[in-house]
């Protein structure tokens, strides 16, 4: 099938999840054409109706990326074959309209101040000795008070709730959140009684499910959250949880300046050596090849997607960690989880089923360079948080781990915990190494032929240092909120794809101000490539203690803003 | 299917946890107790349910066709029973002996006790059945493209089996043990003798030609806890008793009048099929 040539366009953007939907609402709102591409299907709230189907998406991945399609390969060390996952485990693709940021929990926390400057800030306070060989941290080439006005523009648009004045310690804020906390539950309160008592610093999570009825400054009108308790893994029917779907898209679409084309999945960017002039694109219906020539290519996927694409389009400098030279599939980080400690009641049972995704307590004593590391042996640290996001039948089998799998006991012991066990846990940091790293697969293809991703990575000792001390403070935590009895867990084995952990995989087009080991500068501009802008997680040089879509969505509209300066001038933004 | 066996001679099975299998079949009601059980789940949640209960009956039938032969049809045509008619209890993969011992080792995955049924009368044979005819037994979504090399633990499933078909080897398999073990089909042993059996297979002490025997325990216990679990349409979860056991409220629209609350609030439990009537 020959592939049809399509006339040129001012910008066409690769994904439509939240980085596509931002730079895609920004960039018609002044004026300019931009055409989406979407590999997955359209959606919206009415496709939702039976969304409370915890087999249908949580159990079966109603919303993810098609496996037998395309997947990743995974190996720990570079000594270990890559093999293929095969199914879903430790991290969810999103795919369709909106994307992964359709079934994220909607947890909202901006970075540190510390995170953008992570390696200038360690290296003043403890010297260059603290950071281990082969650690890879570095400085993002921009700082939180250049990001800060960016976060500000995507509270407002998602509606962002959240208590009017955050601690000292995290960033601060120019504005407040759009909207008040979310309510709080019983169990929220013995949080956060036991952490004010240890005198900590917690307060309730900013969350974009709403808390009240909303309207932002785009006229986009959303109603409040229902506390339902389906956010994560699923979409949300009544348009309460902000997602690309609900917010964005809807103010490109009405400028009648984009052309949205679902079912359309890039293989490959057209380019010169200087600069790209388009991008290939798939019809996953019908196989109809198309070649979509633009002034500006945006790469608005995930992780995985934007930095194989760069691969499989021979643009910019694969990343090779013999060398330590090139930049493309460099800094790969996760999240360091695990750090838990289980609070057990037999006298009192909470209401668990009821909840929402960003529901819950969290404090940030632990986390970045709040506390003192000189004599610890991990830098960073971890958001402490006790969350009430719904609990499911299917997936929460709250047994102790010595009772049996299966039988009597079994289902003796979770039918009577399953309203009776609280969670505080942290969401550790992770950090980047020199052997940590994305690239080709030699082996295994998509079902276009194409090479799949592979993914090397493991835990370290890091990592098991930063659980073991977190594990702690979440144990001194829940010992105080009056429960029978509490259980830590405080050790972090070898990564390992199979049990689900985070869908927060960062790194590979990492930013920067190093033309030669990063990928684009701290407009998400591709020194490689002037008209190509990449934006996503994969742009983190590390991975902080927090979910990442604040800071995700705080880039696209820094990109927005750059591509709007491109347009104007052309050639390199910094 | 002769010959996928290999039972390790030097570890015998049925010795291995004769301490814990016999405490805990002390606990486990016989037929007799089935039935006032049955009373007692009744009463316990109103009445309301009563029939799915009963829908055990069905899975009777299919086991002992025999015996219920004299029975007129009459019989059941009392308004509970009426009500019962399940039309989706019907098998689209299972063999009948394949079903029958699903049914029963789901049983032992998941015994009616005294917190209520079972994976029986919830039906969740019927739900497994009905999941390996569709999409997730062909692993439809799933990376299943050759080559297939041995894997370390931390990369996953690496088997070129489907579930359907992992799932068929490994019933087959349970009765050729059992068979071998017991002189009886899986279904016939005693429930104590059902869980050393089960425990064989989910410690690797079954040699399985192809697969591990832990590959499939695995498989089916999940599946065994999901048709406990999942909403009723798939065909568990009977009457959404599963719920109620754990006094989970299901498809609700809001909690925005009950999420402050210091008091835990018992729900009668909502089903999809009640939101579609609901429009």
């Amino acid at each position: 099938m020959m592939a049809n040539k399509l006339p040129k366009v001012p910008v066409v953007i690769v994904g439509m999840g939240w980085v596509g939907g931002i730079i895609a609402a920004e960039l018609t709102k002044a004026g300019i054409n931009v055409v989406g591409l979407e590999r997955g299907k359209s959606r919206s709230t009415q496709d939702y109706y039976h969304v409370h189907d915890e087999l249908r998406y949580a159990s079966r991945y109603e919303l993810m990326q098609d496996l037998s399609k395309e997947t990743v390969t995974f190996r720990n060390t570079e000594k270990m074959r890559a093999l293929p996952m095969r199914s879903y485990g430790s991290f969810l693709m999103g795919d369709g309209l909106g994307g992964a940021g359709v079934h994220w929990n909607g947890q909202y926390y901006r970075f540190l101040p510390y995170d953008f400057e992570i390696y200038t800030k360690t290296v003043e306070r403890y010297g260059k000795n603290k950071i281990p060989k082969d650690m890879t941290i570095r400085d993002w080439g921009i700082t939180y008070d250049e990001l800060e006005p960016y976060f500000v523009k995507y509270e407002q648009m998602s509606g962002i709730s959240g208590p009017p004045e955050l601690p000292d310690h995290v960033g601060h804020m120019s504005k407040p959140f759009a909207t008040p906390p979310m309510k709080t539950t019983p169990a929220m309160k013995l949080f956060t009684d036991a952490a004010t008592k240890l005198g900590y610093h917690p307060y309730i999570i900013p969350s974009a499910n709403l808390s009240q009825d909303y309207a932002n400054p785009d006229g986009i009108e959303r109603a409040a959250c229902q506390y339902c308790g389906f956010c994560e893994r699923f979409g949300c029917e009544c348009g309460s949880k902000a997602d690309p779907v609900v917010t964005v898209l809807p103010v490109a679409q009405k400028s009648g300046k984009f052309e949205l084309r679902t079912h359309s999945n890039v293989t490959e960017i057209l380019h010169d050596g200087k600069k790209a002039t388009g991008v290939k694109y798939v019809n996953t219906l019908t196989g109809q090849e198309s070649v979509q020539p633009a002034d500006v290519i945006v790469l608005a996927g995930y992780v995985f997607t934007n930095v194989r694409l760069l691969l499989l389009s021979k643009l910019g400098k694969p990343y090779n960690p013999k060398t330590e030279k090139g930049s493309v599939g460099r800094n790969y980080a996760y999240q360091v989880n695990g750090a838990s400690t289980s609070v057990y009641y037999e006298d009192r049972e909470f209401n668990l089923a009821m909840g929402a995704g960003a529901l819950g307590s969290s404090l940030d004593d632990f986390n970045g360079d709040n506390f003192d590391h000189s004599d610890l042996k991990f830098i960073h640290g971890a958001n402490i948080r006790f969350t009430q996001t719904g609990l499911r039948p299917i997936q929460y089998q709250p047994a102790s781990a010595d009772t049996p799998r299966w039988g009597q006991a079994f289902k003796q012991e979770t039918i009577h915990n399953a309203n009776r066990i609280l969670g505080v846990s942290g969401q550790g940091a992770s950090m980047p190494y020199r052997y940590h790293y994305l690239d080709l697969d030699p082996e295994y293809r998509d079902s276009l032929g194409l090479p799949l991703i592979r993914l090397t990575f493991d835990f370290l000792e890091q990592d098991r240092e930063l659980v073991k001390f977190i594990a702690q403070k979440t144990k001194e935590i829940a010992d105080g909120m009056g429960a029978a009895k509490t259980t830590m867990n405080d050790t972090i084995k070898q990564y390992n794809i199979v049990p689900y952990q985070s869908t927060h995989n960062t790194g590979g087009t990492i930013m920067g101000d190093d033309p030669d080991t990063t990928v684009v500068n701290n407009y998400l501009q591709m020194w490689d490539a002037e008209n190509v802008f990449i934006c996503g997680a994969s742009n983190f040089p590390h991975n902080g203690g927090y979910n990442p879509t604040a800071t995700v969505g705080a880039l696209a509209y820094r990109t927005a803003e750059g591509i709007e300066k491109y347009i104007g001038k052309g050639g390199s933004l910094v | 299917m002769q010959g996928i066996i290999r039972v390790y001679p030097s570890r015998p099975v049925s010795r291995e946890r004769e301490i814990p299998l016999t405490k805990q079949q002390s606990r486990q009601p016989k037929d007799e107790s089935r039935r006032r059980f049955l009373k007692y789940s009744g009463a316990a949640i109103g009445g309301a349910v009563v029939g799915g209960v009963i829908g055990g009956l069905v899975g009777r039938n299919l086991n002992k066709a025999g015996k219920n032969e004299g029975a007129p049809p009459e019989s059941t045509e009392s308004p509970a029973v009426q009500r019962d008619q399940d039309y989706n209890q019907a098998l689209m993969f299972f063999s009948q002996e394949q079903f029958q011992t699903a049914e029963a080792a789901a049983e032992r995955i998941y015994p009616q006790d005294d917190n209520g049924p079972g994976a029986k009368a919830l039906g969740v044979a019927f739900f497994i059945d009905h999941q390996m005819a569709g999409a997730y037994g062909f692993n439809a979504r799933e990376y299943m493209s050759p080559p297939f090399y041995k894997a370390e633990a931390s990369q996953g499933y690496q088997l070129t089996f489907k579930r359907r078909e992992l799932l068929a080897l490994g019933l087959d398999a349970l009765n050729e043990y059992s068979q071998q073990k017991h002189a009886k089909k899986f279904p016939k042993l005693t429930p104590e003798e059902q869980d050393a059996v089960l425990t064989a297979f989910e410690k690797d002490k079954v040699d399985l030609k192809d697969v591990p025997a832990s590959a499939f325990f695995a498989m089916f216990r999940n599946l065994a806890i999901e048709g406990v679990y999942a909403d009723p349409l798939y065909g568990g979860n009977r009457n959404m008793d599963g719920w109620r056991m754990r006094n989970y409220p299901g498809n609700q629209m809001s909690y925005t009048n009950e999420i402050e609350k210091e008091e835990f609030i018992k729900m009668e439990p909502l089903s999809l099929h009640d939101h579609l009537q609901m429009g």
